[in-house]
């Protein structure tokens, strides 16, 4: 057992803080392989079940007469430190369930969009939300074999991307790979808000 | 016509229904915590090294203080368990009145006007 004290409540002084990280994309972009890569154990799943309108989900009378659903979303944890635990969040890929993203977006210190050159169009509404919601986030371009390559620039024009988002390539399922993804989103994000405070 | 009346009352015990009656089940039909909202990443920690049962305690409360005697965010919970997320928080929030287990909440990035978390991060990536 790893938890040999009995005296719980001084443990309180260092319970950790978490934070969390969002992996977005389309289907198949390898949102749940970057989460594993780089996690301390395999991705692990959660579900919320949401009624078709997904809002006021306070009372379930009345719950036969609303289709449900169920969004999985799959994560991973990275113990950074005794005090700080980091989560990777990917995003319920449909459109229709954004509200969920509302939750997961909120506190969130940046998003990760997994662009697949083969189908690039599939991360728009990712960039759009992560825009619009001024959340700070890159696009890393996961180079899946077979697919053309495409320079950095042609991605950028071709997702009209505000020139100071990042664009990067990435190999989803290198560890190595995903931890500099990450990397490169929480100096982006540090260095936003760096600039917002200056202007601020 | 009568026959149509039928299968419209019958229609949520379809396949679809199936992830619902269950959780709701463990809940006893509540779809909000007592207290609390939990966050995804609120990590929990039990107070207690283990509980008897108690009325108004389901196996599911039992459970979730014997996997938080390590500390576990709200989601690892509910994907340990096998459990929605919201039925997750209707437990915890029962746990929480009782005293048995203890919440962090998340650190809110927006807002904060240090920068010691995000190079935290940064310097803890890189030693990965």
């Amino acid at each position: 057992m790893d938890y040999g004290h009995s005296e719980r409540p001084s443990e309180a002084a260092i319970l950790p803080t978490a934070i969390k990280i969002l992996v977005a994309g389309g289907f198949g972009a390898g949102k749940t392989t970057l989460v594993g890569a780089v996690s301390e154990t395999r991705p692990l799943r959660t579900e919320e079940v949401l009624t078709e309108s997904g809002v006021g989900i306070d009372d379930i009378s009345g719950v036969e007469a609303k289709r449900t659903t169920t969004v999985a979303m799959d994560f991973g944890r990275i113990t950074i430190s005794d005090d700080l635990v980091l989560y990777l969040f990917g995003t319920p890929g449909q459109d229709r369930f954004w509200f969920v993203w509302d939750e997961l977006a909120l506190g969130a210190i940046g998003a990760v969009v997994l662009a697949d050159t083969r189908r690039l169009a599939d991360c728009f509404p990712s960039i759009d939300y992560f825009e619009e919601r001024d959340t700070p986030f890159l696009v890393a371009v996961n180079c899946f074999e077979g697919a053309r390559q495409y320079r950095l620039d042609e991605v950028q024009a071709a997702l009209n991307l505000d020139p100071e988002v990042p664009v990067l390539l990435c190999d989803a399922r290198r560890r190595e790979s995903a931890k500099e993804v990450l990397i490169s989103l929480v100096e982006h994000a540090l260095k936003l808000r760096e600039a917002r405070r200056r202007v601020g | 016509m009568a026959v149509k009346g039928k299968s419209a009352d019958h229609q949520w015990v379809d396949d679809h229904a199936g992830p619902v009656v269950r959780p709701y089940a463990v809940t006893g039909g509540r779809a909000r915590p007592v207290t609390g909202t939990f966050d995804l990443i609120s990590l929990v920690t039990a107070t207690r090294r283990d509980v008897s049962p108690e009325p108004g305690l389901g196996p599911e409360h039992l459970a979730i203080v014997g996997l938080c005697q390590r500390m576990q965010s709200v989601a690892e919970i509910a994907a340990h368990l096998d459990l929605p997320v919201g039925t997750v928080r209707v437990l915890l929030g029962d746990l929480v009145a009782r005293n048995l287990v203890q919440i962090r909440e998340p650190h809110r990035a927006v807002g904060v006007s240090d920068h010691s978390i995000f190079e935290a991060v940064i310097h803890g990536l890189r030693a990965l």
